[in-house]
């Protein structure tokens, strides 16, 4: 039976190391699979973490050669070369927990600061909002809400690498769907606290964060657009002519 | 923490676009200081200005103040397209506003040699 050689980060924060692992090469087999074979049949110490393993939960983001993936949608085929070799790490830009397990409060934490929580405009006794599917609003806001959270955009961005302070991709990306959604009250909240030092004008537009999303979104665009809209706002108190 | 020496999400147009910007701005700004002291020189030392343009004409002199031209127009260019990349509305033509932007100051710094090595 042909294998595969799967490199596999092992450790802490403080100290990992590679260690080696030969698994069954399958027709039909994702990373996850390769690292649920290494945890299931080789060692059971081995940590690592999902759930869904359909793509929709966001939980098993790694480092598949050196890059960011959902590995439950990644098949081995597309990231495996001519060496049969396969290097698997836990997520850049966050802590390590424990082998590929990364500690994740940071990246929650920052969603949050951004405004990510929901600020609703109503109370319970009143009537619910009326959302045209076709207002500039709404389609912008759909171009930004189906973030999964899975971490990959941040793991991507040479930005959070070098100020761990930004808020990253994903957190602004939140941003800019609660901007642009007609539920939201106090979005000017939300503008200032994406325009402070750890906000939106630290994106350098490299852009990675959008190449490497899974579910195909766009948090550059989201972040130039919540630049745009941060200066407009700005301008617009300026002249005394604010919202 | 472990560090990937590929660092294969760097191979990347606009990762590049990002460097290039950094670098041209970095080196014009150690540049233009030496730029204006040079300017200065013919107010108080004439006759040493006029020396250091005779050497302006040898050629590896050119060579180096095509790299400059095209420095300015890769700081320039660039400049321009992320101005544009935050005050427009979005374009899914990121990739191509920066090999533009490239090949304008390519264009800009080889007709600068052009016209340096025909008028001296």
């Amino acid at each position: 039976m042909n294998t595969i050689t799967v490199q596999v980060s092992r450790g802490s924060e403080k100290h990992s190391e590679f260690q080696t692992f030969e698994v069954p090469e399958q027709e039909n087999q994702t990373v996850l699979d390769l690292v649920t074979y290494i945890q299931e049949y080789i060692d059971p110490t081995l940590s690592y973490r999902f759930a869904c393993r359909v793509g929709m939960c966001g939980s098993c983001g790694m480092m598949v050669n050196g890059e960011p993936r959902w590995t439950c949608r990644t098949h081995v085929k597309k990231v495996l070369g001519s060496s049969k070799t396969i290097e698997v790490g836990p997520l850049k830009n966050l802590p390590v927990i424990k082998d590929l397990v990364v500690d994740m409060d940071t990246f929650f934490d920052k969603w949050i600061a951004v405004g990510g929580v929901h600020h609703p405009s109503k109370n319970r006794h009143q009537s619910i909002e009326k959302i045209s599917e076709l207002s500039a609003e709404r389609m912008s806001a759909n171009e930004a809400v189906e973030c999964i959270n899975c971490g990959v955009c941040y793991a991507s961005c040479d930005v959070v690498s070098a100020n761990s302070d930004y808020f990253g991709p994903a957190a602004l990306n939140r941003a800019w769907s609660l901007v642009n959604d007609v539920k939201t009250k106090n979005k000017d909240s939300i503008l200032e606290a994406v325009s402070g030092n750890a906000g939106c004008h630290n994106c350098h537009s490299q852009q990675n964060c959008s190449n490497y999303c899974p579910n195909e979104l766009n948090p550059s665009a989201s972040i130039a657009s919540l630049k745009r809209t941060v200066f407009a706002s700005k301008i617009n108190n300026l002249f005394g002519n604010s919202k | 923490m472990i560090s990937y020496s590929l660092a294969p999400h760097r191979r990347n147009l606009l990762w590049s676009a990002f460097l290039i910007h950094r670098l041209s701005g970095l080196c014009l700004a150690l540049f233009l200081p030496l730029h204006f002291w040079v300017l200065s020189r013919a107010l108080h030392d004439p006759a040493a200005l006029e020396g250091f343009l005779k050497w302006t004409d040898l050629w590896y002199v050119k060579l180096g103040e095509y790299l400059l031209v095209f420095l300015l127009g890769a700081h320039f260019f660039g400049g321009l397209r992320l101005m544009a990349f935050e005050a427009l509305p979005w374009s899914n033509r990121q990739k191509t506003f920066a090999a533009l932007a490239f090949a304008l100051s390519f264009i800009s710094a080889t007709l600068f040699l052009f016209s340096a090595v025909q008028y001296g």
